[in-house]
């Protein structure tokens, strides 16, 4: 159950960071030239892959109480940002990612950059590209190798975000745009729910707490964050301040 | 040094992000916890209405803020 449940959030974490890092790339391939901006996406994936490749093995060597009660802690943190981020957004107290916006200033930025060639490829292609994958993959990493480590199923997030990188990108390659259309924060608060929980679990676990029914137990943890987030929008949208429109962010 | 910050910011952005009484908060209720859990007392409870009591905090601050 708890496996499956690790490669469900692996996916739905990695397939919103790949969205976002989509956008990058494909703006700078489409306005730059796919040669240079594919070699900063394979370079950001190798320097990804070896993070995973290092770390991963590394910390299923520490005492699994310790490396619980560590993980469930930067679980918790980063899942509470998630999950915040996403009730505001749905409570429309915060802005909206819009990939097609973000796309055109992208793109705008990577017209008006002068030319700059080192080795023979496109610098500013290179790693704009670079940078994209790898700041949006940092995320993906960490919730692979927390994930992993805790429930020493690495290799079951790590086929989560795997088949997540495989899907966007490859539904990137067809329509050839930004996947403006997936709802981006729907999956956020779908992630922040299941970090959020994950880290209430296993920090739980690691600092002595016996759940009723042990890992049965981690459904219903997601359960009541599940109700307690949308109770959350509700009050924020019924108590909040008056909606105001808000605008589509490029960062 | 300039670049040692940087890296720094990037790294507490990262894992820290926009309020930090949140990060501060899950270490103390992880604390509060261990002490309750260490006393052979039922402490599953604690986690979940805490972590509530974090989130719903920090979304109030946001509210309040904007009103």
């Amino acid at each position: 159950m708890s496996a499956a449940l690790v490669v469900l959030a692996s996916f739905l974490a990695s397939t919103v960071e790949m969205v976002e890092a989509l956008t990058i790339v494909l703006a700078v391939g489409v306005t730059r030239g796919w040669r240079s901006a594919l070699t900063g996406v394979g370079a950001a994936l190798a320097v990804l892959a070896a993070v995973i490749v290092v770390l991963g093995p590394a910390l299923t060597l520490i005492p699994i109480d310790a490396l619980r009660v560590v993980v469930g802690a930067l679980l918790l943190i980063f899942g509470l940002q998630w999950l915040r981020k996403a009730i505001l957004r749905a409570a429309g107290l915060k802005a909206i990612h819009d990939e097609d916006a973000i796309y055109a200033e992208e793109v705008r930025e990577a017209r008006e950059a002068g030319p700059e060639e080192r080795a023979g490829i496109d610098w500013y292609a290179f790693t704009v590209a670079f940078k994209g994958v790898l700041l949006e993959g940092l995320e993906v990493v960490f919730i692979v190798v927390t994930f992993g480590s805790a429930q020493h199923a690495v290799g079951a997030a790590a086929l989560g975000a795997a088949v997540a990188v495989v899907a966007v990108a490859g539904v990137g390659v067809v329509i050839h745009a930004p996947l403006s259309r997936v709802p981006e924060n729907t999956l956020k608060f779908a992630v922040g729910v299941m970090l959020t929980s994950f880290g209430t679990f296993w920090g739980g676990e690691g600092v002595g707490v016996h759940w009723p029914g042990n890992e049965a137990a981690l459904p219903f943890v997601i359960a009541f964050f599940a109700v307690v987030a949308v109770a959350f929008v509700w009050a924020a949208r019924r108590f909040g301040p008056t909606v105001v429109p808000v605008e589509a962010v490029a960062a | 040094m300039k670049r040692l910050r940087a890296f720094g910011a990037f790294w507490y952005d990262f894992v820290v992000g926009d309020d930090w009484r949140v990060a501060v908060g899950v270490v103390v209720l992880l604390g509060l916890t261990a002490l309750v859990a260490d006393h052979s007392v039922p402490a599953w409870w604690l986690l979940p209405l805490g972590v509530t009591a974090i989130l719903a905090g920090s979304l109030w601050r946001v509210v309040r803020l904007r009103r």
